[in-house]
Formats: structure tokens, sequence, C-alpha cells
């Protein structure tokens, strides 16, 4: 690459601009809670995406709302990686920074590739912010961005006065607002995209708003015409369009995937859908998106707590409804009790964990995976449940659904373990074909002849009388039955045969779920297993040590509990697995605990999701 | 009692003989394959199901009544109750297939499986949610809530708050004895102040709950009391109650004879009943007393019970029942009335229309079907952010 670093200020235009190909680039837009980065980076993202690149998104919100501006807990961020590549997650290391004021590139240096290029709006460096951001010195004029491409703007200063050139009719902090599209302006130039969606976007946004809008077009503009006549660039890049197999596309996070998931799930099986939460992050945009669609019949209940929400959502489950409830891993511990109450009274049930960092309130924002015990052993008594993940953002659409299938089939509950990772990651989606949606058949009983509650089919699974059907009027509740009938029942026998069935019954699930597929060859010398959201940074890195001639595969599972019913023969033909989780060894536990193999453990829990670098390190180790 | 293990005090339905042997035949099959569908065998206590009820004008008592076996404490005041509202049902017109009982857990909670209707058996406290789901999932159900004064006001206090506050419209039916029955006997947020119970050897040391105060104060549209003793009152009140649309709480005032046995009769006791007790009756001047010449009037902002007939008060300056007062003050200062230092008083307190929540919920889905046309997954799932790759 052939950048000029703070070029002479006596430099001539006009500038000669090279152009030069790269195949994946990874940009971090970071800057005050209050300068708009996530909707530079959404817009980014998805220009990108029409353009034909393959994307992934990860943003990362500060925990307060509104710390004050210019803090360090106050920075937001939001990181997008983009390329001509097949990609599957937000890349390890930005390899540019756009930092908008001292404490966005203070809480972002460290990530920064060595030798990447920061962008700063040096405007921001006054002394107030310097100190907000805890520098004694400023970063632009001492050592700490020695060996990075620095590409100093005044963004503030050029964006105010190309507005008020333009004689715009707003307030000084209304043009100011506008500055993270004078930003975006200056990257749309540096990776040659087209400014026309972000331009239909402003014009539909604002329609209301003239004013604001036309502020922001010119904002836009000037961002990316001083980008392509200052010194201070001479190269820019393109990414070429990526191989990707043909077909209508969506950008989708895992929390629309999930909501819409659910909704697809209630018009395949013809069940209108009842969900019960109670706001927490990150699992509230689930209630946000599913509140717009009432349309579709579904109804969405905010409750005074989680333990209300998934009580009600039983209820409903009760009368025939998708009974679903979602919250994140403080919220399933008050759920617990119910959640047993719907194991006992066997009714289909859904309940959707978007977790976080944990104990107790812990890192509300960020994401882990530590809920997994919870979610297979986290209630009072034998209290069997199944137990999914999807993989991905996207996968979370295809898991909703199948959750609701197993709820319905097996009449039971089902945990469905999303995090927060997937929850706010964005991928391209290939928005499947209707006929290519599975139809989720919905059996109630409804002849009353020979009638028994708690009788069973072949799954073991009980039969679905509804309220308003005449002559099955029966009981069900938290107390032991008794086999058959669902009677009240303190017998013995009884009991270790009611918690044998219904152990059994959660056992048989295995028979109607997929086999676990191996990325690779089937045997080996490391097997790389997974589960949830690290699938992106698994795969990527196996596919990296594969293609070195490595001997390693990996297999990534989305059925936690039953585990299907390949997973020891998959394992038995490596001679290690190893175990990424972001947990001190879950996943790990059961696997030691089913199948006697001594697996390796690989922990990451800093609320942030794997890199594909440390994974192949980690395999690497091994082989 | 001290044979029965915790939690199933006088309701111990422990069901040895016939199911352990079906269970042991049964037993062999888990793990190859447990089929019980179509069996024709028949289980003591069994559902009565299979049966389908007459149409509801046909219904009788007996057809409410479940096959289980009850299982309450002999004389405890449940049973009065159960009594009344099986008579009851049949002549509220709803098909049986269309009624649900939902409870929490505590003797009164076990209520659902003695109705033979729908029912719920949920877990401490949680009744009132159960019941939020199931009716605004199926607002054509008729919902009928049993709760304990633990399990509405200590555990579920919150959720009894909230359900009654969004105004579903459903039953709310309260037995209130005082004391947590089920757990053998310890206090209740109701139980008065000082009273020595196994978990307060040296008395209660925190002020008791007002049922009917948190419900008014939860904005309920219907709240009414009533006791086991008086059957007609019962009666009565459940059917008032069944027939107001949006959330009705009934408070009963219910003896257990186990562990607060007589705890309500420094009023209710027979001989002295008419004087200690006023029934509330709307439009109806507030009249009490053997003779029906005591009565209440209103001193300022102040309730006070008055002579009639002495230093020229007449009937006219009693104080009359309006249930249908919009401002909730009056219900709750009436509410606040205690014997001794006023009749306790029984009967409906408050009956006022506000919108149901399930009918608000239903009229959203209608207003949203209207306005974005009926739900269409293909076009849902191709919104958002898309383009195309030839
Ligand atoms: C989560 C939970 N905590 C505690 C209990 C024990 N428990 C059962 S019933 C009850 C109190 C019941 O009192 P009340 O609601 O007044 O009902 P009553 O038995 O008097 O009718 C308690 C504490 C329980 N079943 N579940
Ligand atoms: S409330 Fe009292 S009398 Fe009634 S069943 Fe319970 S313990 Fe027995
Ligand atoms: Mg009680």
């Amino acid at each position: 690459m052939s950048t000029v670093i703070d070029p002479p200020p006596d430099a001539a235009p006009p500038v000669e601009k090279h152009f030069e190909e790269l195949e994946t680039v990874t940009i971090r837009f970071a800057g005050d809670s209050g300068d708009g980065m996530q909707l530079t980076g959404t817009q980014f993202t998805n220009t990108s995406a029409v353009l034909g690149n393959d994307i992934s998104t990860l943003p990362d919100f500060p925990a307060e709302i509104r710390a004050p501006a210019g803090s360090l807990p106050g920075v937001s961020g939001f990181q997008l990686n983009f390329s001509s590549q097949d990609i599957r997650t937000p890349g390890d290391q930005p390899n540019v920074l756009v930092a908008m004021n001292p404490a966005a590139l203070k809480v972002n240096l460290f990530d920064l590739e060595e030798g990447g290029t920061i962008i700063v709006n040096t405007d921001e460096f006054n002394k107030e912010n310097l100190k907000k951001a805890a520098y004694a010195v400023s970063p632009l004029e001492d050592e700490t961005l020695k060996g990075y491409r620095v590409h100093r703007l005044p963004i503030t200063t050029l964006n105010l006065r190309a507005l008020q050139e333009a004689q715009v009719k707003l307030t000084r902090k209304e043009m100011d607002r506008c500055k993270n599209f004078f930003a975006l302006g200056v990257l749309y130039w540096l990776y040659d995209r087209p400014m026309e969606p972000t331009l239909q976007w402003i014009e539909a946004k604002f329609k209301k708003l003239p004013e604001v809008a036309r502020a922001n077009v010119i904002a836009l503009r000037t961002g990316y015409n001083f980008a392509d006549t200052t010194e201070v660039f001479t190269t820019h890049y393109s990414v070429k369009k990526a191989a990707i197999a043909p077909g209508k596309y969506r950008k989708i996070t895992g929390n629309e995937a999930t909501a819409i998931g659910f909704v697809a799930a209630s018009q395949l099986s013809g069940r209108p859908l009842f969900y019960g939460s109670y706001p927490i992050t990150p699992a509230s945009d689930i209630l946000h998106e599913l509140a717009r669609h009432k349309n579709f019949g579904v109804k969405t209940f905010q409750a005074e707590d989680e333990i209300a929400a998934v009580c009600a959502a039983i209820g409903a489950s009760f009368t025939g409804h998708i009974g679903l409830t979602g919250t994140s891993g403080p919220g399933v511990a008050l759920k617990q009790e119910a959640i047993g109450l719907a194991v006992m009274t066997e009714l289909p049930l859904v309940i959707v964990n978007v977790q976080r960092g944990g104990p107790s309130t812990g890192l509300p924002t960020k994401t882990e995976q530590a809920d997994l015990f919870q979610a297979v052993w986290g209630r009072n008594g034998e209290c069997p449940a199944v137990v999914l993940a999807p993989s991905t953002p996207a996968d979370c659409f295809h898991m909703a659904v199948e959750a609701v299938r197993l709820a319905f089939r097996h009449m039971t509950p089902v945990f469905y373990l999303s995090d927060g990772y997937l929850a706010n990651g964005a991928e391209p989606w290939a928005i499947p074909a209707m006929e290519d949606l599975p139809i989720i058949e919905v059996k109630f009983t409804e002849d009353p002849e020979g009638f028994l509650p708690y009788a069973r089919d072949e799954r073991l699974s009980r039969p679905f009388a509804i309220p308003g059907t005449p002559g099955l009027e029966h009981r069900v509740g938290g107390i032991e039955k008794e086999h058959l009938t669902g009677n009240v029942n303190y017998d013995p026998e009884n009991h270790e045969f009611m918690v044998r069935l219904r152990q059994e019954k959660i056992d048989r699930v295995a028979d109607d779920i997929p086999d676990l597929e191996v990325f690779g060859e089937s045997s080996g010398k490391v097997l790389v297993l997974g589960w949830g959201s690290t699938y992106g940074s698994i795969t990527s890195a196996v596919e990296r040590l594969q293609r070195e001639g490595r001997s390693v595969s990996s297999a990534h599972l989305r059925y936690l509990n039953p585990f299907p019913k390949n997973l020891g023969d998959v394992l038995k033909n490596f001679e290690r697995v190893i175990i990424p989780e972001m947990n001190l060894g879950q996943l790990a536990t059961m696997i030691r605990a089913k199948f006697l193999i001594d697996a390796v453990t690989f922990s990451k829990v800093k609320g942030r999701p794997f890199q594909i670098r440390e994974i192949v390190e980690k395999v690497e180790e091994y082989l | 009692m001290s044979t029965k293990d915790n939690e199933t005090n006088g309701n111990g339905n422990y069901n040895e003989g016939n199911a352990a042997k079906t269970i042991a035949a049964d037993a062999e099959n888990i793990g190859g394959n447990v089929s019980g569908s179509g069996s024709s065998q028949t289980y003591p206590g069994s559902v009565v199901a299979g049966e389908v009820a007459p149409p509801p004008a046909q219904l009788k008592k007996a057809d409410f009544v479940s096959g289980q076996e009850v299982r309450w404490c002999p004389g405890c005041g449940d049973y009065s109750i159960l009594n009344n509202v099986q008579k009851v049902m049949p002549e509220l017109g709803i098909p049986r297939e269309k009624i649900v009982f939902v409870s929490g857990i505590g003797c009164s909670s076990r209520f659902p499986y003695y109705m033979n209707t729908y029912g719920f058996h949920s877990i401490h406290g949680r009744a009132p949610a159960v019941a939020t789901g199931i009716k605004a999932a199926n607002p054509e159900l008729s919902v009928w809530v049993v709760t304990g004064d633990g399990d509405a006001l200590s555990i579920g206090g919150n959720h009894f708050m909230h359900a009654i506050r969004r105004n579903l419209d459903m039953n709310v039916i309260l037995f209130n004895n005082r004391i947590y029955g089920l757990t053998k006997g310890q206090y209740s947020p109701t139980s008065e102040l000082g009273k020595r119970t196994k978990s307060t050897p040296m008395g209660v040391i925190d002020y008791p709950l007002n049922p009917l105060s948190v419900a008014i104060a939860s904005e309920a549209t219907f709240v009414a009391r009533s006791l086991d003793l008086d059957v007609k009152h019962l009666g009565a009140t459940v059917q008032a109650a069944a027939r107001h649309k949006g959330v009705s709480f009934i408070e009963v005032y219910q003896n257990c004879n186990i562990f607060n046995d007589g705890a309500f009769e420094y009023f209710t006791e027979r001989s002295e009943r008419t004087d200690r007790m006023i029934y509330l009756e709307h439009g109806q001047p507030m009249i009490f007393g053997k003779e029906r010449n005591r009565g209440i009037r209103m001193n300022g902002a102040q309730p006070e019970v008055v002579q009639i007939g002495e230093n020229g008060i007449t009937v006219d300056d009693l104080l009359v029942h309006d249930i249908h007062l919009k401002d909730p003050s009056v219900a709750f200062m009436l509410a606040r009335m205690e014997y001794p230092d006023f009749p306790q008083p029984v009967g409906i307190f408050r009956a006022v229309e506000r919108d149901t929540y399930e009918d608000m919920m239903e009229a959203q889905i209608t207003a949203a079907v209207e306005k974005q046309g009926a739900g269409n997954l293909e076009k849902l799932i191709n919104s958002g952010e898309t383009w195309v790759v030839q």
C-alpha cells in the first residue's frame, strides 16, 4: 500500500490517486453514543451488501444509555467486515478505525491491527475531551499512534463550514449532528462505494424534515468530495463482489431473525403466537419486533416480571397457542420454576434466552454462552427439556421454526439459546422460498371416547386437548401425575415411573432431529466441536487450517438436549476434541460426562466472541 | 396431622394399589414402547372425561363435580365455597367446556381438581399470570382464579396487583383464612398483628394487608367480600362477579378449622352477626343491627356509626350505597371499616365498567389487519434491507 502519512502541508493539488484492490476489510466505527456511529456503520454495511460483498457486522453498545458525552463508558462502536470472499464473522481485528473523539480512540486502539489505519476527527481532541478520555497528552502529538497510518481530519469544522455555506437552516447543534454523514462520505470514497443507497435512505427517513435531509445529503457529498480532492488520501480501495449463490438476500440480525422466525412458525402451524416477555438487554428487540406484527395475530404481553411472562405463555399454550417467552439469563433464573410446571404439565412452550455476560447483572450488553447448564439442568427435580441453539444470525430464523415444531410434536418446553453476539450481529440471509419452509403439524385431541390426558403416543407425547373441546374437561398441574389419567398421585412407583418417562420422552426427541454434520474429513487428528454463536469463528479457523493441509475438522451442535444420535460416533473418529466456548467449559463437561472422552476446553469469557486466529492458534497446539 | 407429609395436609392423595400395578406393567415398556392410548383400563378417582356435557340450559350442579375425592380437612370452609361455586355454575349459562379454573398453591388452590371443567393447578402465587395468558389467548373462555391469602398477597402480590389493573374479564376468588394452611400454620399477610403462630411464637410483628384495599388501589372494577358461612350471600356474590365484565375480585372469609379456627367468629358468630356485620346493598342506605336501627353516615370526610332515631337522625341521613361510583374513594373507605369500630362490611363494594385487556388486545389486532392487511409471511421475510445476487 502506498499511503502517505501526514502529507506535508504544502503538497500541491491536484493529487494523484491510486486504486488498490483488497479482498477483505474490517472497519470499526467508534464515537460517542450521541455521534450516530451505529447508523454510519449500518449505512456502510447496507451499501456494501447491495454492492455484492459478503458482510458480517457487530455493534458494541455501551451499557449506559447516555454516559457523559466524551467519556470512556460512553463510547459506542460498530464493526463491519466486508469481503469478496465467503466470510462468517465480523472480523478478528479492524484494519481501519474511525475515531470520532479521544475516548473512542482510547477504547478501540488496542483492537486495531498492527500498522492499521486510523481516521480521527481532530476537532474533538480538545483539552476537555482529552481529559475525559484520561489522556494527559494528546495522542495525536506523542508516540501513541506510532506505526499506524493516521489520517487527521477536522471533521466537525469541515462539516459545519459546508452546511453554513449552503445556508442550512438548522441550529449549530443540529448541524454538528450531521458530521457522521460527512465521515461516511469520506469512507465511501475511500472504499469506492456509491452514495445512492444512502441518499435514498436519507430522503425516506427525513421526509418530514426536509432541512435535516438536505443537511445530511450535503454532509455526505462534501465528505466524499473532500476525500476525493484532499491530499490526505492518495489511495482508495475496491473490494470486489463475492461469489455468493444467486438469489434474494436480506441483511438480518439474530434478534430480527428470531422474531420473524416465530411469526413464521405461527403461520406454518396455523397456531397464533403469544409472546410473554419482560424487557431485558439483549432480548428486548424481539419484543419490539413482535409487537409490530399484530396483523399476523401475534399477541405480545409485556408482563410485570419474567415469572408472569412465562406463566402467561404457559396459559396461552394451554389454550393451544404457541406459548413463547423471551429473556436473558437473569430472567431465565426467574422463570425456571414455571418451566418446571410446563415440564410437568407437558405443554408446548418455547423459552428464548439471549445470553449475556453473567453472573447476576454481569455484562448486560456483552455476549457469553454460560447459560447452557441453566437450560439443561437448571430446575428443581429431574426436569428435562429440549435445548436448541442457533449458530448464526440467519440460522436464528430456522431454529425458531424448529423450536416450535419440536415443542408441539413432543409436548415439551424447548429452550432456544441465542446470545448477544448473534442477537445484534448481522449477516446476509438467503431468503428461503415459501415452499422450502416446513409445515408444522398441530393436532388437538377432540374425541371424548377413551380420552386420558396422560396417555402416550410412540414419542411418549401426551394428547393435547384444549379448553373449549366438549367432553375433554380435565385438570393439569404441577403435582405428580398418575400415568394415563393425570390424576394427582403420590405413589412411589408411579413417581419413579413418571420421572423416567419424562426423561425418556426427551431422549426420544433424538429420533426427530438431524444427524450432526462434520465439516471436513470425518476422522483425523482434531475435531473442533462448538455450539451456538461460535460457529463463524470455528468454521473459519478450521477452514484456514484445512487449506494448510492440517488434519482438522469441525462440527457444530444446534441440538444440545438431546444430542444428535451420531454425536458419539463423530467424536470417536478423532484423536482430540477441542471445544471452544464462551464459558468455562459447560458443553465440554456434558461431553465428558456422556462420552467419557478427554475433551479439551478452550474458554473465553471476556464478553466478546472468539477471534478466528485465537482458535487457529489453540488448535495448532494439538496438531 | 402428624402422619401427613408436609404440603399434603388435608389433601394427601395417596393412591397406591391399582396405580402401582399398572405401572409395573408399563414400566417394562419404558425404554421400549409405552403406549397408553387406547388402553381400556380404568383408574381410581379418574377424571370424569369422555362424557360431553348437556347444553348450558340443562346443566346441573352434578355436572360440575369432578371424580376426584375432595381432600380438605373435615369442617374446612373450603367445602362450602366449592359447593356454592358448583351450584352457581349451571345458572351462568356457560357451556362447561368453556370454563377454566386456575389456581396457585395452597389448600384453597386444590379447588380446580374438584371442578369438572378445564383446570390448571399452577405454581405458588402465579395463577393470575397463567390466567392472564389463558384469557388473553382465548377471550371466549370463562376464566376463574382461585387463590389464598398467602398465594395472592405474599408470593403472588405482584401478579395479583397487575392482573387486576389490566382488567381482564375473569373472576378472582381469594380464600382468606388469615393463615398458611397447606404449610401447616404459619402466619400470612392477612394475619393480625400480635398473632401467635408456629413461625411467630411471640406474635406477628408485620402489619397485615387488607385484600380489598389492595384490589381497589390496583384499580379493580369489581370488588366484593363474602363469607363461607353465608351460603346464600356467597352464591349471589359469585353470580354477580361472573356477570361483571372485567376483572371481579371476591374476598371470602374462610375458616381454617385446623390452624386458625374461628378467626372470624368475633363478628360472624351467628347470634351477633347482624350487629357486627353490615350487608352492603346497592341503592340502599347503610343500615345494620338486630333492630335495624343502626347505620353509617358521613361526618365530614369520615364515616361514623349512628343510632337511627337518636339526636334526630333518620334513615335519610345515612350513606346510600352506590357500587357504580367512578371514584373509588368511598369503596376504599368502606373497605377500611372493621369491627369493633364499625360493623364488618360484606357485599359488593364497587362495580364499574372499563374496557378489558383482551378486548383492547383484539381491537389492536383488528386495527393492525385493517391498516397493514392480514399478515403475509412471504412479504414479511422479503422485507427489510434486501438485494438480489445474480
Ligand atoms: C415457591 C414455593 N414456595 C413455597 C411453597 C410452600 N407453600 C405452599 S402453599 C403455601 C402457603 C399457602 O397459604 P395460602 O395461600 O394462604 O393458602 P391456604 O393453604 O391457606 O389455602 C406455601 C408457603 C411452595 N409451594 N412454593
Ligand atoms: S385450610 Fe385449614 S382446614 Fe382447610 S384444608 Fe387447609 S389446613 Fe385443613
Ligand atoms: Mg391461607
